[in-house]
């Protein structure tokens, strides 16, 4: 029987990457993948004749354009488009809106408040300052703080040297910053709700927090520090929906000879005196490699695919304590034409990017309550995109599909569980919503697909359709992630090895935490290293 | 009492018969000029600008162009004998692009020949260069006719959309003539972006409408004017050269060589010895014999700063200079730090270095970045190549 030099489970976008890098090594690969599609939760996937949906991951920034380059996945049919102009709206249908150049936007935020048009330069300048610093982690392979290796050593020196670029002030503020809120850390800085709210509202995204919840405040973070092309902040869409991406990755796996089986579910990783060997698929077919890397979440890989007898104890309790918290759901619809919306000018700039619903911190509070209490929020946080507003290959020309993003939808509801009646119910809360700021939206949708933590958890495998694959916490950051003492993209298990989104630097699509993997795995194997080094160093 | 209304009338620029329309789009109000008409820098941003000519579609004005009509009996005599590639077998409805050079072989410029377009005013040398042919009549039509280079994946559905009929069968290179409001629109499948494209030429009187039945038209298909920044990134992907970066007009040349050839600019596919005499031949002949001392290089650079008028070297000490770059950007659609360069013949199998210096919040910085020559063009979808193109 064949044996592979590497079985990596789950064809999203991080086990692509890792696997694209290891075949580059000259090893022998294969991506086993449940779905009959790949991409896990970047993927394209047309429901409705001539609409594609990015029907999990819908917008992209994180994507390590070093790795884009190495792999040359322009060749391979990915084009990144920044899109720009989002729109927020407060409860009272007053606007608040991006412009794409530093005077039109001054003047904007001016009308709103002098002192928070001013204030924007600073606010601006702090996030860079703390954004830079992360940046230049994420294709790095975290230290171990309590190893003594050269490397772990080396590794801690280089953190230092960065963190010590920092004045004395900005080390103490970037300290407090880590555990504080998204509103406390907005606090210092704006006087108007609204632009309080338009800036908070990334701090929640895609996390079981609110905005008053400490820790926000990274989150924040984490969703302004990619970038388009050097612009740091900037958002783009992948031409053709978040598929290309992971389409892309998989044209160069194919290319350096790697292969993808789909419709291959995995029922266990097998273990041999206490070394990882292979898989079995759910037709019970066993299939042998002399590495396994997991590309699903952390509780997912050692509490659904592992015999707890194969693990060393404490490791399981790890996995199950895990936090993963399903919080978003996901509201992909097609449309017969453009929304408009009001208090909105309908020019191409404005009207075609993005829309945050976002009330006021009170009403995404209140969302956050209705969470707490095991029900979807009634008035919920929704950011919105209309992708083919910019991508003329999602949708036939004339028409368009938004992606909405709904904070929050718990996993498990307090009343029992989801039913579709239920899934429908929460999609038209979302619908009612854009409504009131789009009349005449709901007259224009020709279809609709509804996803809760329910359907992203079944259809995607993300436990509780999380979708960071673990939460962005700093008890779950950087050489805490997944576990403490596990960072370095080792398993406990001989020859096994993780590179999904819940190792280090978590989710956004950002292929590193598949790209550090390879390069661990390759140095276990006295390989060649074939990851490239990241691009941001000199910024 | 004066009769003269605007005592600065003559400081400004002449407007081409797109501005109503192109002047209410450009809302940073950032003009410059070309050929002394009033040219769009950019109307809202030179990257979103870039983003329509890649991914969906946009009108570049290329009125300012220089455009002659050549005809007569000797009129194909008189140009073969002008540039350098052989024209003798071009087709009707076909357009090719040529360059033309001194008795040195020193180029003066390059352009399309359908009607003879080309960036900076030729007349002159025209007229030189007819010089013995009994029937040639050189007429400039730079100022009636009115042009629009329209560029991007989407191009060619706003067009159909615009109900010109099978212009998806259009070839590149080829022309096509429509009726259009009563009078004629010519249609060439040519542009500057390497992407795919057309280029729209009409009557100054009908160049509104047809600007608003192709705004019309491409409403839903992303449309969007853009300017000269955004030219110059796309064109520099593609590949292309540009006067006043790659090369220095031999007539405006002032330093001996400090113009280009042909052969030079890596164009040595547009020089035909084999066809009969040509202005230049010799000297270029001459060069091919030699080989050139310089050749237009596509570069790979490392990293991600724009080599912006880097020296280049064969050593990352800097101890030998080979050549200098003359166009750099950052790829936003191929992800690559690209560059044309002007590198010593004899230095390109080599390493080479480029010295890239930038500037971070006022410090001026500087690092050596190794440097991959490509041969292809970085950028060269297949769209721009098929026909029928398909929607994007």
């Amino acid at each position: 029987m064949k044996k592979y030099d590497a079985i990596i489970i789950g064809a999203g976008h991080n086990g692509l990457t890792n696997a694209a890098y290891l075949a580059r090594a000259g090893l022998d690969v294969l991506v086993v993948e449940k779905n009959d599609y790949i991409g896990g939760a970047a993927a394209s996937r047309q429901l409705h004749n001539g609409f594609w949906y990015s029907n999990c991951s819908y917008v992209c920034s994180m994507m390590r354009q070093a790795i884009h380059r190495d792999l040359d996945l322009t060749k391979h049919g990915l084009v990144l488009v920044p899109y720009l102009g989002t729109v927020g709206f407060a409860d009272n249908g007053d606007t608040l809106i991006s412009y794409h150049s530093e005077g039109p936007e001054y003047n904007h935020l001016r009308a709103r408040s002098p002192h928070d048009a001013d204030a924007m330069f600073r606010f601006q300048t702090d996030l860079a300052r703390y954004a830079q610093l992360i940046r230049k982690t994420l294709l790095r392979t975290p230290p171990d703080p309590t190893s003594f290796r050269p490397r772990d050593i080396k590794e801690l020196i280089f953190l230092a040297r960065e963190f010590g670029t920092l004045g004395q002030k900005e080390i103490y503020e970037y300290i407090r910053f880590f555990t504080m809120s998204a509103a406390e850390f907005l606090e210092d800085y704006f006087e108007d709700d609204l632009i309080k709210a338009a800036m908070a509202s990334p701090g929640i995204i895609g996390t079981a927090l609110g905005v008053y919840s400490p820790g926000s405040a990274y989150i924040l973070l984490h969703h302004v520090m990619g970038d388009v092309d050097g612009n740091i902040g900037a958002w783009g869409l992948a031409r053709g929906g978040m598929g290309a991406i992971s389409k892309a990755i998989a044209g160069a796996l194919q290319e350096a000879g790697g292969e993808i089986m789909t419709e291959a579910p995995v029922k266990q990783i097998l273990v041999t005196n206490g070394k990882a060997v292979g898989v079995i698929l759910e037709n019970d077919e066993e299939l042998h490699a002399n590495i396994v890397v997991s590309n699903l979440d952390a509780k997912r890989t050692f509490t659904k695919v592992m015999d707890k007898k194969d693990l060393p104890p404490g490791i399981y309790d790890k996995a199950k304590n895990f936090k993963i918290r399903g919080s978003s759901g996901k509201v992909n619809i097609a449309l017969s034409g453009l929304p408009k919306f009001t208090n909105v000018p309908d020019n191409r700039y404005i009207n075609r990017g993005g829309q945050a619903f976002l009330g006021s911190l009170e009403t995404m509070e209140r969302a956050y309550d209705c969470w707490k209490r095991g029900t979807w929020s009634e008035d919920p946080f929704v950011e919105s995109v209309i992708p083919s507003a910019w991508d003329p290959t999602v949708a036939p020309p004339g028409q368009h599909w938004m992606s909405n993003f709904i904070q929050y939808c718990p996993a498990e509801l307090a009343d029992g569980p989801w039913t579709p009646e239920k899934r429908d119910a929460f999609g038209q809360t979302v619908i009612d919503k854009i409504e009131r700021y789009s009349p005449g939206f709901k007259k224009l949708i020709l279809h609709a697909e509804i996803r809760t933590p329910h359907e992203i958890e079944n259809e995607v495998g993300l436990t509780e359709g999380n979708i960071f694959q673990g939460e962005l916490t700093i008890d779950q950051l950087l050489f805490n992630r997944p576990f403490p003492g596990y960072a370095q993209y080792r398993m406990p298990i001989k020859n096994m090895y993780m590179c999904g989104s819940s190792t280090h630097p978590g989710g956004g699509v950002s292929s590193a935490c598949g790209a550090n993997a390879a390069r661990e795995i390759l140095k276990d194997l006295r390989r060649k290293n074939t990851v490239p080094e990241d691009d941001c160093y000199d910024e | 009492m004066s009769k003269i209304k605007d005592p600065f009338a003559g400081e400004r620029l002449k407007e081409t018969p797109f501005h109503p329309r192109q002047s209410a789009l450009n809302l940073r109000n950032a003009w410059s000029s070309w050929n002394g008409y009033l040219f769009a820098d950019c109307y809202y941003e030179a990257e979103y600008e870039y983003f329509c000519i890649r991914n969906q579609c946009g009108t570049y004005d290329i009125t300012p162009m220089q455009k002659y009509e050549i005809s007569g009996a000797d009129a194909e005599a008189m140009l073969n004998r002008m540039v350098t590639r052989d024209i003798s077998k071009l087709r009707k409805n076909r357009v090719t692009y040529v360059c033309w050079c001194t008795d040195e072989g020193r180029m003066i410029d390059d352009g399309t020949i359908f009607m003879l377009t080309c960036g900076s005013p030729s007349l002159a040398w025209l007229r030189k260069s007819s010089f013995g042919y009994k029937d040639v009549t050189i007429k400039d039509l730079s100022d009636t006719v009115a042009a629009l280079s329209f560029q991007g994946p989407t191009s060619c559905e706003v067009l159909k959309k615009m109900g010109l009929s099978k212009i998806d069968t259009l070839k590149p290179f080829g022309i096509k003539h429509f009726k259009f409001k009563g009078g004629k629109l010519m249609v060439s499948r040519t542009g500057f972006t390497g992407d795919l494209g057309y280029e729209l030429w009409i009557d100054p009187k009908l160049a509104l409408d047809l600007w608003d039945a192709l705004y019309a038209a491409g409403e839903d298909f992303g449309i969007q004017p853009y300017g000269e920044t955004a030219t110059n990134m796309a064109r520099l992907e593609a590949g292309f050269i540009m006067p006043e970066m790659e090369f220095n007009e031999a007539l405006k040349t002032i330093h001996f060589q400090h113009d280009q050839t042909p052969l030079e600019l890596d164009l040595g596919w547009l020089v035909d010895f084999k066809k009969p005499h040509f202005n230049g031949r010799n000297a270029l002949l001459r060069e091919k014999e030699k080989g050139t001392e310089y050749m237009l290089t596509k570069l790979d650079i490392q990293g991600n700063k724009p080599a912006e008028e880097s020296f280049l070297y064969s050593d990352k000490a800097c101890t030998k200079q080979i050549g200098y770059v003359t166009s750099a950007m950052w790829s936003p659609v191929v992800k690559a730090n690209i560059a044309l360069a002007m590198i010593k013949t004899k230095h390109l199998d080599g390493d080479i270095w480029a010295e890239i210096n930038y500037v971070k919040e006022l410090r001026q910085l500087s690092k050596m970045a190794k440097c991959t020559v490509m041969k292809k063009p970085f950028w060269a979808p297949a769209r721009a190549k098929a026909t029928p193109p398909g929607p994007y």
